[in-house]
């Protein structure tokens, strides 16, 4: 085709096409220098401590039972858990896809909020809803005249997978929506028109075309369970341990680096090879589909309102109560309406170099959200449209860019410490390292949203787009752009939350400005005392708050952006 | 959108450019996630020393200073504080430290000192030990427990929430003050210890918040149900100070009866190969200073090791300190560490 045209167009084709390489490097740059380097830096330390590789751990953690039981108890809850989310969030990804009722917008954003919160939080939440003495149970007691506690979940596996669903449901809810939104529902209307009924809808239609975007959140869910921590510790007790976990235990406790790497390693290949086959049936699964935004319907028959119904029900029973009690125990700790926690916080009560005022680490917070969203954007829709040729990049980036997920943030930790430790890259105690490993776990999110509806833009749309002479930039925004840019919402919007909730890269360096909103939830909910209580649960609604606008802001960007193209 | 994305590469190479440029009169101190002090006390070493005083973060004590250890070669920081005895042998081992004998040690009390090489000194100290809710012992006329042993009985049953060794810190230490008190070695250990412990339904939680704020009956406003905790000695006074009304008094006490603490005791060190070790050994003069060890206790919650410092009141009037704590030697507790801990995970976890 390109023969003819022009000459000098040509050139200038092939020019743009050499940059356009280039560029593809920055994300792959950083992806090396940030996680790859750190990464074997501390694996080469780990297990080749006398210049001699010595692999003696991978035998005494593969003839360990304990080991092996640890991995396969880690891939089995996280199992459970990415298919009870995905289960539970597709009827209602359907529901916001298709129908328009009032507050939805707002719902949608809300639902994101779990993801902010530091598990210590989202325990006490969890104890005060379902625990022994918690509501659930006064209610049940009250009720029936029980006089025991009906509902036993603590340190259970049902409690790890409750949570897990909590923390998850809006990285399904949210990637599959927007996607669901943007390839419209003409072919299901076709279908219905031909007298398809409800079940084979689902079958032969809905679930082959959301299918990119479901396997897109069921992998990030999954990576997300399989390499869950606080969780499993806190909610599941001493009898639940993850690889995660171990690998914790190892590095820190024993210090036992040999066998911590070889845990690290272990956990790194597994997800590798499941990313490896995931990315393989997205590359075989080359549907471009002439993508139609949907149109929203109200709600009519008594059926699709109480479908509607449900599915509010549903997401408030499972993600708000637990946000509610914690908002309720900030305001009625001891009984009757006390402010004193917030009032107490913004006193700054302790005069110590750590604790500073709420509105200082809400900046910092802020600051470091924006900066990580921001580059995880950038680097993130360039790695998109790399993966997005399905060329030998594509096969090895996709599931490169998806490991710092997978990497246990204490093996990422040390690594940072040996190797980022000389000029140009003496960033080890920088607070630099903390919008950086923030982007690194923002960016399979960005990704993971934006992937799917990139895909459905076919090559031809911009073949034609250039034989009418548009140049590559005006193909991007005026095709690639708008139709992109409910999933770049959803990416920015995870980036944000990542960047917002993340507190273990915060703790490396302590000057005034890495203080951050779970610094001090952190702090103060490591002393004993109800007013250290009290203001760790005002400062976790501060954090709900000051992500809630957040989301609503992003929202707003959307709008104004996508007129503007 | 291309230039916008070079744009912000630049912008972020530009930002590690600044972040390279590093001042050398700057004493830079590793320390580990509790630490606080006031801003002023530490203007004051600014004002004295003229260094400017860089603090840095880095986990729990553990990954603090696995941290230092494998940053040997070219060290995170000049001084490090807040390695403890649990911890403090392996460091040792690793030979981060520098020698360094502190003139002010001679108001240290004595006993604190791990050896004669003086490579650490001794800051402060504290007690791991059981807390418990003055209410429910007074409203259940149940007696105190005067001895470890005492918590296998039937009237304890289901009172006590203790924390997870291989994750805690204070859940470590009262693992190491039963093999101090039941032993690991002979016909009866500190297993059949944990294991009675376990029949008379014992709950293990994973760390200290969640045992405090979680379970037991003070920290969790009644949503937990345990009125016996592992926390540490200095808990009564926070929970005075931070409480709904100080003038009120104490609503938890801690039980320091003998062998029943775990006495930790935190130490600094100078790092072999910093660049400011002038620095760092003002700095350790300084954390021996009466300013610095009077302000300890209520920004850390911890004891000075000087003696004749001032305690604040409600120190004096709430916390309490173990007459004869257990201890062990930083070197078994590093050799057996792990072999403790599984052991306790088998009987625990079976």
């Amino acid at each position: 085709m390109d023969s003819s045209l022009g000459g000098g167009h040509a050139a200038l084709t092939a020019s743009l096409r050499c940059a356009a390489n280039l560029l593809y490097l920055v994300p792959l740059i950083f992806l090396v220098v940030f996680f790859l380097y750190p990464l074997l830096a501390l694996f080469d330390l780990s297990l080749r401590p006398d210049g001699i590789l010595d692999l003696s751990a991978f035998a005494r953690l593969l003839s360990s039972d304990y080991h092996i039981g640890t991995l396969v108890f880690t891939v089995y809850q996280a199992l459970i858990s990415t298919t009870a989310t995905v289960v539970l969030a597709l009827p209602c990804a359907f529901v916001f896809a298709r129908f328009r009722f009032p507050g939805k917008s707002l719902l949608l954003s809300l639902a994101t909020l779990p993801f902010v919160l530091p598990t210590v939080v989202v325990a006490l939440a969890f104890a005060v809803v379902l625990g022994d003495g918690g509501l659930l149970n006064d209610l049940l007691r009250t009720l029936f005249s029980l006089d025991y506690s009906p509902i036993q979940l603590e340190r259970t596996l049902a409690l790890i997978i409750i949570a897990h669903i909590f923390y998850n449901f809006a990285i399904a809810l949210r990637i599959i929506t927007s996607y669901w939104a943007s390839v419209g529902f003409a072919t299901e209307e076709a279908a219905r028109a031909l007298g398809a009924n409800e079940i084979s809808l689902w079958r032969d239609i809905r679930l082959p075309l959301i299918r990119p975007a479901l396997l897109s959140s069921a992998v990030l869910i999954f990576i997300f369970c399989f390499t869950s921590f606080g969780v499993v510790l806190i909610l599941g007790g001493i009898r639940f341990a993850t690889l995660e976990v171990q690998i914790y235990y190892q590095a820190v406790s024993i210090f036992n680096l040999p066998l911590a790497a070889a845990l690290s390693l272990v956990q790194i290949l597994s997800m590798l090879v499941m990313l490896v086959i995931y990315t393989r049936s997205q590359n075989r699964l080359q549907v471009s589909m002439s993508s139609s935004a949907a149109i929203l319907r109200c709600p009519r028959t008594r059926l699709q309102r109480s479908v509607v119904f449900a599915c509010v029900l549903l997401i408030t029973a499972l993600l708000f109560t637990p946000l509610l009690a914690l908002l309720w125990r900030s305001l009625f700790l001891t009984g009757k309406l006390d402010l004193s926690g917030y009032i107490e916080l913004s006193q700054r009560s302790r005069a110590s170099l750590l604790f500073i005022t709420p509105l200082e680490a809400v900046f910092n917070s802020l600051r470091y959200a924006i900066m990580a969203m921001t580059a995880a954007l950038a680097l993130g829709l360039i790695a998109a449209h790399m993966i997005n040729r399905r060329g030998r990049w594509s096969r090895f980036s996709d599931p490169l860019f998806m490991l710092p997920l997978a990497t246990s943030a204490v093996t990422l930790g040390f690594g940072f410490i040996i190797a980022l430790d000389e000029p140009p890259l003496n960033l080890r105690s920088s607070w630099l390292i903390i919008p950086i490993s923030h982007t690194l776990v923002a960016l399979p999110f960005v990704i993971r949203s934006v992937l799917p509806s990139l895909r459905t833009i076919p090559p031809s749309l911009g073949e034609a787009a250039r034989v009418l002479g548009a140049r590559p930039m005006e193909k991007l925004l005026t095709i690639d752009a708008p139709l992109v840019s409910r999933g770049i919402v959803v990416g920015a919007t995870f980036a944000f939350t990542v960047s917002m909730g993340e507190f273990g890269a915060s703790l490396f360096v302590a000057q005034r400005e890495s203080v951050t909103i779970p610094v001090v939830i952190y702090r103060l909910i490591g002393d004993p005392g109800l007013g250290s209580y009290r203001q760790a649960l005002a400062m976790s609604v501060i954090l709900m708050l000051v992500c809630a606008g957040g989301f609503l802001i992003i929202e707003r960007l959307r709008a104004a952006g996508v007129a503007e193209f | 959108m291309y230039r916008r994305a070079i744009a912000i590469v630049l912008l972020l190479l530009c930002f590690c450019g600044s972040a390279i440029a590093q001042e050398s009169e700057s004493v830079v101190v590793l320390t580990h996630d509790s630490f606080a002090m006031s801003e002023a006390v530490l203007e004051a070493f600014e004002e004295y020393t003229g260094f400017t005083l860089e603090i840095l973060r880095s986990g729990d004590a553990g990954q603090m200073v696995n941290q230092a250890i494998l940053s040997k070669n070219n060290p995170l920081g000049d001084v490090l504080y807040g390695v403890d005895n649990t911890f403090l042998s392996r460091a040792l081992k690793a030979g981060i430290f520098a020698p360094y004998e502190s003139p002010k040690l001679e108001n240290v009390a004595g006993g604190f000192l791990p050896d004669d090489t003086f490579r650490v000194t001794p800051i402060n100290f504290g007690d791991v030990c059981l807390n418990y809710d003055i209410s429910y012992f007074e409203e259940q006329e149940l007696p105190l427990p005067q001895s470890l042993s005492d918590l296998t009985g039937p009237e304890y049953a289901g009172l006590l929430v203790a924390e997870n060794p291989a994750t805690s810190s204070p859940g470590l230490a009262f693992l190491l003050a039963t093999i101090a008190e039941f032993g690991d070695d002979g016909e009866s250990t500190y297993l059949d210890y944990w294991q009675a412990l376990a029949d008379n339904d014992l709950l293990v939680v994973d760390g200290w918040t969640d045992a405090y704020y979680g379970e037991f009956t003070v920290g969790s406003r009644g949503v937990g149900g345990r009125p016996l905790v592992v926390s540490y000695a200095s808990s009564p006074p926070a929970e005075v100070i931070y409480g709904e009304d100080p003038e009120a008094g104490a609503v938890t006490g801690a039980i320091i009866g003998d062998n029943m603490c775990y006495r930790q005791i935190e130490y600094a060190g100078v790092l072999e190969g910093g660049t400011n070790p002038d620095g760092a050994r003002k700095f350790i003069d300084f954390m021996l200073s009466p300013a610095f060890q009077e302000e300890m206790p209520l920004n850390m919650f911890v004891f000075p090791v000087v003696e004749n410092i001032m305690l604040p009141e409600e120190f004096t009037a709430y916390a309490a300190i173990a007459e004869n704590p257990a201890s062990l030697d930083p070197a078994r507790i590093e050799e057996n560490r792990e072999a403790w801990i599984q052991a306790w995970a088998a009987v625990m976890l079976r």
